[in-house]
């Protein structure tokens, strides 16, 4: 197992990497520098050499590229070129946003997925079964913005219960954070727990076919009882594989969903970023998300190997 | 089995048939130039010539629609041509040599390219090249690579222990007409139904990403910026979302259910084991 540790984690290491070096290429060939546009066209061809040499981006780029990335192994996402402010520091401001409004999605999707989902395999022969396995379907054709569009239209325009978006801070007024994002947790949750609706309702299914949960009924456990006792536990394995891979499906959801509700996390920050051809900005958010896919994948892989040994030797 | 109708295949394909339908009909004909900006019929309640109702420059909602169809097929097809085309070819060499370095390489990429969400790939491509249709296409069909690449793997991985496979080698065959000639047909079904599954992905794809403007270009009309136009109207005329919104759903819907309704017509096999559940 530690062995697999090991090389899981020289993987993950050497994909992050590759990872930065696309990223860094990618963004190295964006025509424009940043000098001449910090300065504009009247600038003098001295000023933008100073200017140049000021930002490092006269160095050869294999050079640029291993100091930005050395940087980013300490945390230092390097200054803007338009703002001069820090890049991680703002990314840090909008980290914390992004995982509120995702970790919250999870926990909505979690809710609802988890009973109606082993409620849908218990009943999976009743009418009502089918009808959540029908409801589950056309939840997995809604995207999370159109859903929050919904929702907006629902709770905002016609109820006029919750606000349709905007964004308080916590320390300043809970409440109103709360209400806040309210609908943006529902619009990323709904979606994912009708993908998750589906995945709970056949590991049940499997499991509900297994010899221990007969004998568990064999020895005088009620259906309900034994499938609690036994049950969701075993069905918690490939569940929780996909709840992992739903994380990352989630925070590229929250991109979009920011935008609908202008809430200030990392995609807002991003989408900025392009608009004001923020380079440093967007390569850093850009990691920072590409880190956090690569991160959840590693431990998705490193939970499965510890839950089920067969897997070690495949990969 | 026989005799009984394939719910999910009838419904899925008549889904995607009425989105074909409609993006081939716009070619020759919709009610109004979809994008004629006409401030007489500026946010026109649905009637009079105007089935659906006019956006707030006047243009008719249906004819926006049905060339949105269009927009949404075209990005589709070239996305998942892309995906197949790269990814199989991939799956099918790591799967044919399973323990050599070509596998490894190829699965490790994988996991890479998999890192790149779509979104992310066409914001990079589009910071870069000017966002369009093309980074749109580019970034959702690279980014499906790798859901073809396994798909392929694993499919290939089955059909390399069976006799026949071991019959060609013995009688000499080179890999390569192996993989075209025995392979190749042998995981096709997989292929088709990995294909209709990562057209609705990629339709949920390009709606996020012209939501956002980083997908069509106006004034070509997209299910996703007609979402993005509507949301300010929300309050006033709602009808502007449901149209497209109500669109993207069931093309969606239907590409699923398709996927779903292939998988057990060509794998009987599936067929029984959902039968019982």
């Amino acid at each position: 197992m530690i062995l697999y540790l090991l090389k899981r984690l020289a993987v993950l290491l050497a994909s992050t990497a590759v990872a930065g070096a696309v990223v860094f290429a990618f963004m190295a060939v964006l025509p424009g520098d940043p000098a001449e546009i910090a300065l504009g066209v009247n600038a003098t061809p001295e000023a933008v050499a100073r200017l140049r040499a000021e930002f490092g981006t006269d160095r050869p780029p294999v050079v640029q590229f291993l100091d930005w990335f050395g940087g980013l192994l300490q945390g230092d996402f390097g200054t803007s070129y338009v703002t001069s402010s820090p890049v991680g520091e703002q990314i840090g401001d909008r980290l914390g946003v992004t995982a509120v409004l995702v970790a919250g999605g999870m926990l909505i999707a979690l809710l609802v997925a988890v009973p109606v989902g082993t409620f849908a395999a218990v009943h999976h022969r009743d009418p009502l079964g089918a009808a959540i396995s029908a409801a589950s379907q056309v939840g997995l054709a809604v995207p999370a913005f159109l859903a929050g569009i919904l929702l907006v239209f629902v709770f905002a325009v016609r109820a006029q219960a919750l606000p349709s978006g905007g964004y308080v801070p916590l320390a300043e007024d809970p409440a109103g954070w709360l209400r806040g994002l309210l609908l943006p947790w529902l619009s990323l949750g709904l979606v994912q727990a009708a993908v998750l609706t589906r995945y709970v309702r056949s590991a049940v299914l499997d499991v509900m076919r297994e010899d221990y949960l007969r004998t568990a009924r064999a020895k005088g456990r009620g259906r309900m009882g034994a499938l609690w006792r036994h049950g969701l536990r075993n069905a918690a394995v490939p569940v929780v594989t996909v709840l992992g891979l739903q994380l990352a499906t989630l925070l590229v959801g929250a991109v979009v969903v920011e935008r609908v509700f202008v809430i200030p996390g990392l995609g807002d920050l991003l989408l900025n970023g392009v608009a004001g051809r923020d380079l440093l900005l967007v390569q850093g958010v850009v990691m920072v998300l590409v880190v956090a896919v690569l991160l959840i994948n590693f431990v998705v892989d490193v939970c499965y190997a510890a839950l089920d040994p067969r897997l070690r030797g495949t990969r | 089995m026989r005799g009984r109708v394939n719910t999910a295949l009838v419904t899925g394909g008549a889904l995607v048939g009425l989105v074909v339908l409609a993006a081939l009909v716009s070619f020759v004909w919709t009610p109004h130039d979809p994008t004629y900006v006409d401030a007489a019929n500026k946010l026109r309640e649905p009637g009079g010539g105007h089935l659906l109702g006019a956006d707030k420059f006047g243009r008719d909602t249906l004819s926006q629609l049905m060339v949105g169809a269009r927009t949404t097929l075209y990005v589709g097809v070239v996305a998942v041509g892309i995906a197949a085309l790269l990814g199989t070819p991939l799956g099918v060499l790591a799967g044919m040599t399973p323990r050599g370095w070509q596998a490894e390489l190829v699965m490790r990429v994988n996991d890479l390219v998999f890192a790149f969400p779509a979104l992310l790939l066409a914001v990079m491509l589009g910071a870069v090249y000017g966002a369009g249709t093309l980074t749109a296409m580019i970034a959702i069909g690279v980014a499906t690579v790798p859901a073809f690449a396994r798909v392929a793997r694993a499919a290939t991985m089955q059909v390399m222990v069976t006799d026949y496979i071991l019959a060609a080698r013995a009688a000499g065959r080179r890999r390569t007409a192996i993989a075209v000639r025995h392979v190749l047909p042998n995981i096709g079904s997989v292929l088709i139904v990995q294909a209709s599954v990562s057209f609705a992905i990629a339709i949920l794809a390009e709606a996020a990403l012209s939501f956002l403007g980083f997908g069509t270009r106006p004034p070509t009309p997209s299910w996703g910026r007609m979402l993005q136009e509507s949301q300010e109207l929300l309050f006033s005329t709602p009808r502007l979302a449901l149209w497209p919104g109500l669109a993207i759903a069931l093309a969606v819907l239907g590409f699923n259910l398709l996927g779903d309704g292939l998988r057990d017509h060509l794998d009987p096999k599936l067929r029984r084991v959902r039968a019982e559940g």
